[in-house]
């Protein structure tokens, strides 16, 4: 299968996810530029992490606004995977992509460590290889990771499964303390309500690798090409 | 012309930003402070003389970009 990885001005996990992609996963990836308006054949669109745009106005603003962000909805419209990972995913609810905002953490502070996240939903696209109630470790560096939506949407989120991460204990206990932005229902990650659009605050693509000491971010790459495979 | 656009969080929207300089000042004596919201303006240079043209451009520049209308209202003066 072939991954698409856009580059905005300011992405920093473009190679990363192009990395894990191609040398772990051992699939084909190309590098999109934000001003590409022709996505080719792709079969998996990942909006990377990083700081498009300087974080101007609001993290992900302007790069929404990109020429390449109509070839992206349209993607997506189709069917199209697509995935916005930290940044990718500010990206995503600036463009109406997905419901809700992101704002500052609450403790207004910058956080850069492993936390641990609960898979809430096994049925879909992003997380097909994860047993249901799964904790992984997995990093989250952010600023602006702060889940918000009123409160008409959560409860749509919640009943429809939208809600794919929790931040949670080692245990898997979503607990007070165990939030570490202040986001609503601790959430880590939602899809769209087709399930084809997700996004997430922590970087899979930071642990994919047993070089790294941590491989639990495979399990949202080997989703992916799972989910694809079957299509196929 | 001019146009002064102004953003602020919509009511019920948590402002962590605001409660902290609230906080401060308390803690500066300032104890009349209460509830601090905190938003952004923008001074935005514009061709042309027509005002209600103006008005239906920026109000387009504010839906689209210039605030996220999930959790900001914006006003514009020109």
């Amino acid at each position: 299968m072939k991954f698409g990885v856009v580059v905005f001005p300011g992405s920093n996990c473009d190679h990363d996810c192009f990395h894990v992609a191609t040398h772990v996963m051992g699939h084909e990836a190309r590098f999109l530029w934000h001003k590409d308006t022709d996505i080719g054949d792709v079969d998996c669109l990942i909006l990377p992490g990083g700081f498009s745009y300087g974080d101007y106005l609001r993290s992900g603003a302007m790069a929404a606004c990109s020429p390449i962000m109509d070839s992206v909805k349209k993607f997506a419209d189709a069917g199209g995977l697509v995935i916005g990972i930290c940044n990718g995913f500010q990206i995503l609810v600036e463009a109406r992509m997905l419901p809700g905002v992101l704002i500052r953490n609450d403790s207004l502070k910058f956080i850069c460590k492993d936390i641990h996240l609960r898979i809430e939903n096994t049925e879909t696209p992003f997380t097909n290889a994860c047993r249901p109630g799964q904790v992984l470790r997995i990093p989250i560096a952010h600023h602006d990771g702060n889940y918000y939506a009123d409160k008409k949407e959560i409860s749509r989120l919640l009943k429809k499964g939208q809600i794919l991460f929790r931040y949670c204990s080692p245990e898997g206990d979503v607990e007070d303390d165990t939030n570490p932005n202040g986001s609503l229902e601790a959430v880590a990650g939602i899809t769209n309500e087709k399930g084809n659009v997700c996004g997430m605050m922590p970087h899979p693509e930071r642990c994919a690798e047993d070089l790294l000491g941590n491989q639990d971010g495979i399990k949202i790459f080997e989703s992916i090409i799972k989910a694809i495979d079957e299509r196929k | 012309m001019q146009a002064k656009v102004f953003v602020t969080l919509k009511n019920g929207v948590h402002d962590p930003q605001g409660e902290t300089v609230s906080h401060t000042l308390k803690s500066m004596g300032y104890d009349e402070v209460g509830d601090i919201r905190i938003g952004k303006y923008i001074e935005v240079e514009l061709k042309g003389a027509d005002g209600e043209a103006a008005k239906a451009r920026l109000t387009e520049m504010c839906e689209k970009l210039l605030a996220n209308t999930v959790i900001e209202s914006y006003r514009i003066e020109l």
